[in-house]
């Protein structure tokens, strides 16, 4: 997993609540033998019309946010279904941080789990950032998780909180693989000790 | 005195590599079994990560569930989604360095059957496969389960599982069975006494006489369908038996390294006095050859009983049974004898072994599939296709009347071209009988290979004991 530390970029607004995994993305493309190269059809039905064009009036179509890679939105965000397809989406499309008043439970623990942080702000704040994200490609904004701390275009900070175990996980780019890791001196030690008790299995 | 141990103490122990004061634990695996339809993300999760398989030589890959089981199948594979999945295998295994079984190569076959026809299975192992019935290799005395796609790819790349702590649930057979009656109706016989639920959160060894006494094809139909019955795995101690069919397989132990297996095999029982958070008992005498009626695996009966009325049962399983009857299109008090079937499907990993085949070719003898009926043999590997082939099986089941057909999944569920029509009613020697299982609205009724073969003769399900007695 790429590790998560300070993360600059422009933000896109989102002001729904209740975006479901199903419209982040939809069933169809879950046949998939990857986790990468749904970036396309992220938000497939806002984003494109029936014939397969883009909707112009979407967000992520418009050319200031084409490269956005926070996204700002409503409430409830990655609601439905359990499918880990839509944090792969979101990251193949460039996303690695979304900021809500407010989570899914499973979708904000399949956010951790591939690398990107959902940072949970009280409403007010978040009206804020969008409010800053509406300004387009001018409205780069800064996300340092070491600090706990996200800057505006304009200088002003907003603290947010995230659990310290999560937190160490991203920093260093930890997912359960990247823990056991961590633990090889261990596992190479009792496969040596392992070699020598049975051979055979070895 | 050291404390008692049960067989599954004895492994999980000897797999410890880590446990966190919460019990948390990584535990070591010796075998990885690879399949089309779960690995493809894991790799792909490699790759994007940079990693690499951990122990290439101690996996080992086989397409299955996707393929079709005719012929013709290596030139072509019809189903693009399907030939894509078979493709990445193929390429994954080459990119990782792991042995693949190809579709044209006669060692491929259900994951389940290859792992110990080819010697891959071995007492006293840990093995995951990214596949539900990883269990059936605990026949063996291996700790064996299944694992998600996210587990595939941490085993992939650390050959290691996060994992904690089953309990322990012991499951007596004691005594023999009775004439007509085979490992698949003690294992549904089990499933029907303690429910889909019954075993949940526990790790069940089988023993007793009846188990004892099952050959090792019998032996991993029992285990095959320890998570039918809820257990994350099952277990049966490795005796004579279990050695004599590991001896010589390519990949087990040869020379001075078989002689040490099997002395630490010998050790691999529960202590005297070991712990069990749950027993049950069964008397093989009264067990009789059994049949599903509904579309759970615990809807099981013998066959001389009758279809269930759903008043018959409490709380929730009342509307379940309700449900059931009506996708099974069946009328409560109809005799399971009277159930008249369209088609009867021979294979799965529960009973596509040489042993089942020849069982049922026992069963056939001098008799014909019914006019009309669909029937068809799948033999669980191309070696075990070959050798019936070799025994005259082959020869006699086409001549009754059966379709013979390649090594895969097959109709033990739809995702290949075999499966059922909407309304057909299947006899099936497979595990699950869940709506949908065998194809879009198929009924599935399961049974023994023996039941199955009676069930092709008459055109209905039948007791095979009126066929053995005739
Ligand atoms: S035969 Fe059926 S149960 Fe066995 S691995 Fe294949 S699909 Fe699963």
């Amino acid at each position: 997993m790429e590790k998560f530390t300070r993360l600059t970029g422009v933000a896109a607004p989102l002001p729904m609540v209740n975006v479901d995994t199903d419209m982040i993305i939809p069933k169809q493309f879950l046949k998939t033998i990857q986790r990468t190269g749904l970036g396309r059809n992220l938000f497939d039905e806002m984003r494109y019309d029936d014939d397969g064009n883009e909707n112009p009036d979407f967000v992520l179509n418009k050319p200031a946010y084409r490269e956005a890679k926070i996204l700002v939105a409503g409430a409830n965000f990655g609601c439905g279904s359990s499918r880990e397809h839509a944090p792969w989406a979101l990251l193949d499309f460039g996303i690695r941080c979304v900021i809500a008043p407010s989570f899914a439970d499973i979708f904000y623990n399949n956010c951790f789990k591939n690398g990107i942080l959902p940072i949970v702000l009280p409403q007010e704040e978040v009206d804020k950032l969008l409010d800053d994200a509406e300004r387009g490609a001018n409205a780069t904004i800064t996300v340092d998780l070491e600090k706990q701390e996200i800057s505006g275009p304009d200088g002003g900070t907003i603290p947010f909180e995230v659990d310290p175990f999560r937190k160490h996980c991203l920093l260093n780019g930890l997912d359960d693989i990247g823990l056991t890791m961590e633990k090889v001196d261990r596992i190479e030690a009792f496969e040596k000790a392992y070699a020598a008790r049975a051979p055979w299995a070895a | 005195m050291p404390q008692p141990k049960t067989l599954y103490d004895k492994i999980w122990d000897a797999h410890l590599v880590h446990e966190d004061p919460d019990g948390t634990s990584l535990l070591y695996i010796d075998r990885h079994l690879v399949h089309e339809v779960t690995s493809p993300q894991a790799f792909e999760g490699l790759r994007m990560a940079g990693r690499r398989v951990r122990c290439p030589e101690k996996t080992v890959a086989v397409p299955d569930h996707n393929v079709p089981t005719d012929i013709r199948r290596a030139e072509r594979i019809e189903d693009e989604m399907s030939r894509i999945q078979v493709e990445a295998l193929r390429a994954n295994a080459r990119e990782f360095g792991i042995e693949l079984y190809d579709v044209d190569d006669v060692r491929q076959g259900i994951v389940h059957i290859i792992g110990p026809e080819q010697g891959w299975t071995q007492p006293g192992m840990t093995i995951v496969c990214g596949d539900s019935h990883t269990a059936t290799h605990g026949a063996f005395g291996a700790l064996a389960h299944g694992i998600g796609t996210s587990e595939v790819e941490h085993v992939l790349a650390t050959q290691t599982l996060i994992q904690k702590k089953s309990k322990n649930m012991k499951v007596e057979v004691r005594g023999s069975l009775p004439l007509g009656v085979t490992a698949k109706d003690i294992v549904l016989s089990i499933i029907g006494r303690t429910g889909t639920a019954g075993g949940n959160g526990h790790v069940i060894e089988y023993c007793g006489e009846a188990i004892r006494e099952l050959s090792m094809e019998g032996r991993m139909t029992v285990c095959n369908m320890a998570i039918e019955g809820g257990a994350r795995a099952g277990l049966i101690a490795p005796d004579e038996k279990t050695f004599a069919y590991v001896k010589g397989r390519p990949h087990a132990p040869k020379g001075e390294d078989w002689e040490k297996a099997v002395a630490y095999w010998r050790t691999l029982f529960t202590d005297e006095g070991a712990h069990f958070d749950k027993v049950v008992v069964l008397d093989a005498s009264e067990i009789e050859p059994v049949v599903t009626w509904g579309t759970s695996p615990e809807d099981v009966l013998p066959i001389t009983g009758v279809v269930p009325h759903p008043d018959e049962f409490e709380g929730g399983k009342r509307e379940a049974a309700r449900r059931s009857l009506e996708y099974m299109g069946l009328e409560p008090g109809t005799p399971l004898r009277d159930i008249e079937i369209d088609t009867v499907f021979i294979g799965s990993c529960s009973n596509a072994r040489i042993e089942d085949l020849r069982e049922v070719a026992k069963v056939m003898e001098g008799r014909k599939v019914k006019e009309g009926l669909r029937a068809m043999v799948v033999p669980g590997s191309g070696l075990v296709r070959a050798q019936a082939e070799e025994e005259g099986i082959a020869q006699k089941l086409i001549e009754a009347g059966f379709d013979w057909r390649m090594a895969g999944c097959s109709m033990c569920l739809g995702m290949n071209p075999d499966q059922l029509a909407p309304g057909e009613r299947c006899a099936s020697t497979s595990n699950r009988n869940f709506e949908g299982r065998q194809g879009r609205g198929g009924r599935t009724h399961l049974l023994s290979p023996a039941m199955a073969a009676a069930a092709a003769i008459t055109g209905r399900l039948t007791d095979v004991r009126e066929l053995m007695s005739s």
